[in-house]
């Protein structure tokens, strides 16, 4: 919403600046592209303007990531055309995209860890078969873009000493310094805490203050209400279609992904919290390479209650999920259910969590909670296949299994309804469902749930939302940890924030506004974060 | 460009190692040729010398009783992601466990000595195989590199064992004396004349058992399904619960048990007594075996009969044509391990595209396809 009238009219003139050859930054017509069946393009038409924020949104699959490596020349097009300022182009790779002035920052970060700032932003491009010389230019010419567009980052600082905003920065610098015109982002606030989101946005708009073009892909509608011009969204393979910002809503732009209604804000009574059912207590663990990431954590969390852990990726959520629920060894401290103390330790301490009433759903379902290889019903059956009803004796009941799978396969409408398809085979929703409903249609007294919408779409995270609060009023304690703040802030009913393996603080997610979230996620305490609640 | 589909079941499972085959044995017959003999003259004599009349059967299917015990121990630690290579020094120790039973107890009768040599067998090839298996699962060494090191030690220490505790004092040669019929697994050829007088014995008897159950342990057991986890997802099988380092040692300890089996096939089945290097490279065979054969005891089978095969085709082979003896089939075989294992996927990316343009539509798919990408 902060794109104002301003700036929008202000946009010609440095289109005039430069001489323009077209209005279009880039335009994408008729492009097809097919990957053995899938169709992953069909026909697709985008025009981007020139100076303007244009975001993409669209559903996992949607096409949007095939289209854009099309434009950055991964993929050539089966057909159709590209024209870049007006001009058609047949983009062959990434280096001919960069040389047509077209960049793109990945969501996954493609720097050197122990190389300094400088040396990342040079690698690839350098101009002599000597380093000095090319540092030497690259630092005044680094220095100039910096101030440009407003992004100081140390050109001496090594990058893994720098935050992951910082390091999104030296990215966009690296794609300034090849003389990109246009620049796709790929999902980039995805590791970023809301300030540092928000920074970017700064930085974002600065860029087309001074007649960059930028391409945003995002799932989030939010960012795209906030700083996009126009917004296209595509559906399967194909672009529904191409709006104002200013001329729609995000339940317009969620019907249109998802081709019906969808619920965005999740409805739920108020919390009928009852006894303790999980304590944790004074936790400490460390990770596999014996750096400790959890430190001293202590809560508990009540029979009908969803306790969310809020924070940013890395913070050791992760290691503090995987130690409650029995898949790594903690260095000390306690984990009580039901009054009980859980013998964890040992690498069979998940079946031991998991037969005193702990269901996990972990973060990483691909990575932990199904082996991918297997097929769906052996998948329906992890973590559970010693238990009688699959086989007495040292047997694995195939038929029960199967028949368990085909159960929970119609009761979470999970597709295709196929129990003998490989797992891999199915999509990432779909795959959530599968391990939501193993886990859930057990009757735990505890759940434990792990970033339970990654990567899932939009019609999907509805139903495994949900899900979690039927969960919840059906008396389960729930231990929700996810990096999706909003998420956090819709399910749970007490907001735990932890930052560098430490709960820094605890908040009413009806009361607690994002800024003050957002500056104990950065670290900032309970008592700092109300002092300078009021910054803007 | 275009992408390909995965092929038919069938064709993946019997077209494509068949192909791999013919190919292996195409080339073989240019390096014969090159040698100057007549290919197909050299493979008819393999041919008729591995399947040609009963003698060559017996010899055929005792060589193929080896080669499943290798293969299945192999395939099993394969199938928990586990590479084994210690068969030879596994079947080596076994060994010795049988020479202990059968010279122990060879004034009984076999069918008692049978089953002990047998326990014995699984036993000390198991424990040979379980050490490393241990070292991997509390202390992460890995599994190729001890299982390597423990067939040198294996043979050292059977070196040892054969010249100063097995040897009888008036025999030359470092082996023990020879078992009373008590410690002979009868041959199948007094069963069967037709098998005439070839070392083929009741142990491949244990070789089909074993086969059927490893295949229910794999598919059909709560153990085979960790194990299965554990292969495919380490991570995974952890947060089911299952003691991945338990699952580690039992199964290598299953797997060394399996490799035991050669020893009773040779030592209480062939030869009656201990010997120095009677496992041959039985062991190393087994790899080629259960990499053919896709970790299946099908296909194991299979590939156990076809090396048998080629084992014992390529000793009559030295005897139908002058300058051609068994190094010709080392190499054979190696050309068959190399299409058939190493160079598995040669022709797939081929033979989609051929099944692709058998495919009607997808043919016509294709065509537009081209078609539209050449106008652009």
């Amino acid at each position: 919403m902060s794109t104002g009238e301003d700036t929008n009219a202000q946009r010609p003139d440095t289109a005039a600046a430069s001489p323009p050859a077209s209005q279009w930054a880039i335009e994408l017509e008729k492009i097809n592209k097919r990957f053995g069946e899938v169709h992953a393009n069909k026909d697709i038409d985008l025009k981007v303007e020139r100076g303007t924020i244009h975001g993409i949104v669209g559903e996992n699959g949607a096409g949007k990531s095939t289209l854009m490596s099309i434009l950055y020349g991964f993929y050539t097009a089966d057909s159709g055309t590209i024209k870049v300022d007006g001009q058609e182009r047949r983009i062959t790779d990434s280096r001919h995209a960069l040389a047509l002035g077209i960049g793109m920052v990945h969501q996954h970060f493609m720097l050197v860890d122990n190389f300094t700032v400088l040396e990342n932003v040079v690698l690839g491009v350098e101009d002599s078969a000597f380093i000095a010389p090319s540092l030497k230019r690259a630092r005044g010419e680094l220095d100039r873009i910096e101030h440009e567009y407003n992004l100081e980052v140390d050109p001496d600082a090594v990058i893994e000493d720098i935050s992951v905003g910082q390091q999104q920065r030296v990215e966009i610098l690296k794609a300034l310094y090849r003389g990109a015109q246009t620049l796709i982002l790929d999902e980039p606030t995805g590791v970023l805490t809301p300030n540092e989101a928000a920074d970017l946005f700064r930085v974002l708009e600065t860029l087309r203050e001074q007649g960059k073009t930028i391409i945003l892909i995002t799932h989030k509608l939010r960012e795209i209400m906030a700083i996009t011009d126009n917004v296209s969204v595509m559906r399967q393979g194909e672009m529904v279609r191409t709006l104002k910002t200013s001329e729609t809503n995000p339940e317009e732009l969620a019907e249109l992904m998802v081709g019906r209604r969808v619920l965005l804000r999740v409805d739920k009574a108020q919390a009928q919290p009852g006894k303790t059912l999980l304590e944790v207590k004074n936790l400490v663990v460390a990770d596999d390479l014996g750096v400790v990431r959890v430190k001293d954590v202590s809560f508990s969390v009540r029979a009908g209650e969803i306790v969310g852990i809020a924070g940013v990726s890395g913070n050791g959520q992760s290691e503090l999920l995987e130690a409650v629920s029995g898949m790594r060894d903690q260095r000390s401290g306690t984990v009580v259910m039901n009054g009980r103390e859980l013998e964890l330790k040992g690498d069979d301490g998940a079946a031991r969590a998991r037969l005193a009433g702990l269901a996990h759903v972990p973060e990483d379902r691909q990575r932990m909670g199904l082996v991918t290889n297997f097929q769906e019903w052996e998948n329906a059956i992890l973590g559970y296949q010693d238990r009688p009803e699959f086989g007495a004796g040292m047997f694995l009941d195939i038929q029960a299994a199967q028949r368990e799978a085909e159960a929970r396969i119609a009761q979470f409408d999970i597709r295709p309804a196929s129990f003998r398809l490989k797992t891999a085979n199915f999509s990432g929703g779909n795959q959530q469902k599968i391990v939501l409903a193993r886990e859930m249609e057990r009757n735990p007294d505890v759940l434990v749930v792990g970033q339970p919408t990654r990567g899932v779409d939009i019609g999907a995270i509805e139903f495994i939302h949900n899900e979690i609060i039927r969960m919840r009023d059906a008396g389960k304690a729930i231990l929700l940890v996810s990096v999706e703040l909003d998420e956090i802030r819709s399910l749970a009913d007490r907001i735990l924030v932890m930052f560098d393996g430490r709960i820094v603080g605890e908040a009413d997610p009806a009361t607690a506004s994002e800024g003050e979230l957002g500056l104990m996620m950065a670290g900032v305490t309970n008592g700092d974060a109300a002092g300078t609640e009021a910054r803007p | 460009m275009s992408a390909l589909r995965p092929l038919p079941r069938w064709a993946d499972i019997a077209l494509l190692p068949l192909l791999n085959l013919l190919l292996a044995f195409a080339v073989s017959g240019l390096v014969v040729l090159m040698i100057g003999q007549n290919p197909l003259l050299a493979m008819w004599a393999i041919v008729t010398g591995s399947f040609g009349n009963g003698f060559n059967i017996g010899y055929t299917l005792y060589y193929a009783t080896n080669f499943v015990f290798t293969g299945l121990a192999v395939a099993v630690a394969a199938h928990a992601s586990l590479f084994n290579i210690g068969g030879n020094g596994q079947a080596y120790i076994a060994g010795l466990g049988v020479a202990i039973v059968c010279l122990a107890l060879d004034q009984t009768h076999w069918l008692l000595v049978a089953p002990l040599a047998m326990i014995a067998a699984a036993v000390f090839g198991g424990f040979w195989a379980f050490i490393p298996g241990y070292l991997q699962a509390k202390r992460g060494s890995h599994v190729v590199i001890t299982t390597i090191m423990f067939n040198f030690i294996a043979a050292a220490i059977m070196v040892y064992m054969l010249n100063r505790v097995f040897k009888p004092a008036n025999v030359m040669g470092p082996e023990s004396r020879t078992f009373a019929p008590g410690g002979r697994l009868p041959k199948l050829g007094e069963f069967v004349p037709f098998l005439q007088h070839t070392p083929v014995n009741l142990s491949i008897f244990v070789a089909i058992l074993a086969l059927i159950a490893i295949y229910i342990l794999i598919w059909h057991t709560k153990f085979g399904y960790a194990l299965r986890a554990l292969g495919h997802n380490p991570t995974a099988s952890r947060y089911a619960g299952m003691s991945n380092s338990r699952i580690i040692m039992i199964v290598m300890a299953m797997s060394g048990a399996l490799a035991g089996m050669v020893a009773l096939n040779e030592v209480m089945g062939v030869q009656n007594r201990l010997v120095l290097d009677f496992v041959a490279e039985a062991g190393f065979v087994g790899i080629a075996v259960a990499l053919m054969g896709r970790n299946h005891p099908i296909g194991i089978a299979l590939a156990a009969l076809l090396f048998g095969a080629l084992y014992q085709g390529g000793n009559e082979l030295q005897y139908v044509i002058q300058g051609l003896d068994r190094n010709m089939v080392v190499i054979i075989q190696a050309l068959v391990i190399l299409f058939t294992g190493a160079m598995e996927g040669l022709f797939r990316p081929g033979l989609q595209f051929t099944f692709m343009l058998l495919s009607p539509e997808q043919k016509a798919e294709a065509v537009a396809r081209e078609t539209a990408s050449s106008e652009s």
